[in-house]
């Protein structure tokens, strides 16, 4: 129990080898992250625009709104969530291990693989090749380099993990790991039963629900409390309290959490939605247990914590991780679920989960690593608070008027005197209030990519440099002999 | 929580039971299913939908208008009506218990019970089975979408926001093939103030030569090309137009009964 003492998880000096072995993958998938982060929220813009004027870009048909809104989540989900999760955890499980990443050179290959699918998964979407099937919409091509990458991370991952100097696992151990079994496991299920053989009729309904589920609350819940649970502590400098309840809501995170996501209307056979409808009541658990351990560790410490820019972002992701698990335990309870089913709340609920708690929570831990493992400070420090001020500023223009607009339009839904027309009519303000969310995300995210990509031009400098001082030095007479 | 092992173990349990329950059982459950027998009748249902339509559900898919439109209607239940269909020897009793019996929106013993009395008074009556719900109020279909309804389909497109209205019926809606494609060219002209997008992308607009084209879109009085300009659909709008056709959920099933 030597972490339940220790105010800083594991090494107090970590070694320097240990944080520049993770230098260069880090900075292969968080650099390709941040481009695909910009990408997404440019395409997700042009889908919300399309609501102002749906004559907006409508002669081109890549660029339809019905294949540019599944580019844009997938480019936030694939492009920038899961990588940039990928890489903060090689970093925590070279931290935790003492020990320097093992092979690193693979976890770089597996990064540019990962992309190189990302790209084609993209442009596939957006030429019409996409599977129909929600957050699987890459084609085939896509999606088997995505998984062949996240294998080979997690072949690193493991290997630096076995190499661990201390036999105890953290909490985090348990989360992180579970989310690298988790992923190849639902990933390749979906991939199978879906897009290779596919199985039939509306059972495709089933295992997508299950998929997507799986994917966007259990795996990204894993990662992403996995990683607040390393960093609070580290940051507020006390221990988590406690492992035990730690325990209990990775328990019950991935014993109940696993069984959600069965609408209560889909047209399965009744027990689906009844047993998924109990199973998000459960969540109250693990919600409980999560949000106890993030307070009760932050709860009284340092007061300069808000000048800590890292735990702001972790902070604020922690907070949208509870909001948006309510949203999700509420849209799942029959009363509510059925005004809010096929309404703006459920995207709403979806993006708050992505953008609100689990990309924050990783703005916070590459702001927190990378400038440890490249040995450069951010080039514009400044920028990272305003990132931090304008992301969340768009994430409450994006999700409130989302959240009540899905509301609004689910009560108009069910009164069958008010036109589909006025439906859509009544949702049209509620729209447009969150493309200036959108917006402002937008421009916290360019802001996001031009400190990483000026660190990694900074980092790249440093090396040429140094490249060019070994080949200018004078060779030693033992050296020109030899 | 002391090795990799055990965080192996608790993945596998987790994630094993929900694979069994969500995956496996479904497929077993479901993944054989064949055609079922509509209501009072020998017919068989689903009969698969047509090649033409087959491609434009490949259409949609590409297009992504699952984006915006569902294809599952929902609904709250059932209630019964009680129909009088003969009025027997004693017309005059029998029409005063019609007259002043609740026949509309009942239960299943209510309708029993009404049924009954009219019956003793020599009358003879029907029960409609009727589902209701807001869906159902508003057209949509005439009962919830059900695991039959989606049996031939790849990929199935049920959708999870109304953007847009529900398109389960759409083919019994709008059967007019004329108001389907002009209502992909312009949505416009043919629902006023809708904020979908127009798919010109799917047509042609071309000059009228010495034999106009006979698929040439037939648009409302206001709109449509200048003259001399004919709108024809690409073989892409034809199939999904096709498609939307043949989206008619209108049968009743045992699993689903209505009375048509």
């Amino acid at each position: 129990m030597t972490d339940m003492q220790s105010p800083d998880p594991r090494p107090q000096t970590p070694d320097p080898k240990l944080d520049a072995s993770c230098g260069l993958p880090l900075l292969a998938l968080s650099g390709g992250a941040a481009l695909w982060l910009v990408v997404g929220s440019a395409l997700a813009m042009i889908a919300s625009i399309k609501f102002h004027a749906p004559d907006f870009l409508a002669d081109c048909p890549w660029l339809t709104y019905g294949r540019v809104q599944p580019a844009a989540d997938d480019a936030l989900l694939y492009g920038f969530c899961i990588p940039t999760a990928l890489g903060v955890m090689l970093w925590i499980f070279a931290r935790l291990s003492r020990t320097p990443l093992s092979m690193p050179l693979v976890a770089v290959a597996a990064a540019n693989v990962w992309h190189l699918g990302v790209l084609i998964g993209l442009a596939g979407i957006l030429i019409g090749d996409s599977t129909g099937f929600a957050w699987l919409e890459f084609p085939r091509g896509g999606s088997v380099l995505l998984l062949a990458a996240f294998l080979l991370i997690a072949i690193c991952a493991t290997a630096t993990f076995g190499q661990r100097k201390e036999r105890e696992l953290y909490p985090s151990h348990w989360f992180l790991l579970a989310a690298l079994l988790w992923f190849p496991w639902i990933y390749a299920t979906g991939n199978l039963f879906l897009v290779a053989w596919p199985v039939r009729g509306v059972v495709q309904a089933a295992i997508d629900y299950w998929f997507a589920n799986n994917l966007l609350f259990v795996w990204l819940g894993l990662a992403g409390v996995g990683t607040a649970f390393y960093f609070l502590p580290k940051l507020v400098r006390r221990p988590l309290q406690s492992r035990y309840l730690a325990l209990f809501a990775f328990w019950t995170l991935i014993l109940f959490g696993t069984w959600c996501g069965i609408p209560q209307g889909a047209p399965l056979p009744v027990w689906m939605p009844t047993l998924s409808a109990g199973a998000a009541a459960l969540l109250l658990l693990p919600l409980l247990a999560v949000g106890m351990v993030a307070w009760r560790t932050v709860w009284g410490s340092v007061k300069s914590k808000w000048d800590n820019r890292p735990f702001c972002f972790i902070g604020a992701g922690m907070d949208c991780f509870v909001l948006s698990t309510l949203m999700l335990i509420a849209m799942a309870c029959p009363q509510i679920g059925r005004v809010t089913e096929f309404t703006w709340f459920g995207p709403a609920q979806t993006q708050l989960q992505l953008y609100g708690f689990f990309a924050m929570t990783m703005f916070g831990a590459i702001y927190y690593i990378l400038p440890r493992v490249v040995g450069f400070d951010w080039p514009f420090p400044k920028l990272v608070r305003v990132h931090f001020w304008i992301s969340l500023l768009g994430i409450l223009l994006l999700i409130v008027p989302l959240a009540i607009g899905g509301v609004i339009q689910g009560l108009k839904w069910t009164n069958p005197g008010v036109a589909v027309v006025d439906v859509a009519k009544a949702t049209l303000p509620f729209l447009r209030v969150s493309t200036t969310g959108l917006l402002w995300i937008l421009l916290g995210n360019l802001l996001f990519a031009l400190n990483i990509f000026a660190l990694t031009l900074v980092w790249k400098l440093a090396l040429l440099r140094k490249a060019v001082a070994i080949v200018k030095t004078p060779l030693t007479t033992a050296e020109a002999k030899a | 929580m002391r090795n990799g092992a055990s965080i192996f173990l608790a993945v596998f349990i987790a994630l094993g039971l929900s694979w069994c329950g969500f995956v496996l059982a479904p497929t077993r459950q479901l993944g054989g299913a064949k055609q079922a027998t509509i209501l009072n009748s020998s017919d068989r249902y689903p009969l698969g939908r047509p090649g033409e339509a087959n491609l434009g559900l490949q259409v949609y898919r590409a297009n992504g208008c699952a984006a915006c439109h569902t294809e599952q209607v929902r609904q709250s239940g059932v209630t019964c009506d009680v129909v009088l269909a003969n009025a027997g020897k004693n017309p005059g009793v029998v029409s005063n218990l019609v007259s002043t019996s609740k026949l509309k929106e009942l239960t299943k013993e209510e309708a029993d019970g009404v049924s009954q009395k009219i019956a003793v008074a020599g009358g003879k009556t029907e029960i409609h089975i009727v589902a209701t719900g807001p869906d159902i109020a508003r057209g949509w279909g005439m009962r919830q979408s059900v695991a039959e309804d989606y049996l031939y389909d790849y990929p199935v497109q049920l959708g999870n926001l109304r953007a847009g209205p529900d398109l389960a019926n759409t083919g019994v809606r709008e059967p007019d093939l004329n108001w389907q494609l002009v209502h992909l060219y312009l949505p416009a002209s043919e629902v006023n103030g809708s904020m979908m997008p127009p798919f010109r992308y799917l047509f042609e607009v071309r000059k009228i030569g010495a034999a106009p084209s006979p698929d040439a879109l037939v648009f409302p009085k206001g709109f449509g090309p200048p003259a001399g300009y004919a709108v024809v659909p690409k073989p892409e709008a034809r199939a999904l137009a096709a498609y939307l056709l043949s989206l008619r959920v209108n049968v009743p099933l045992y699993s689903a009964p209505f009375t048509q």
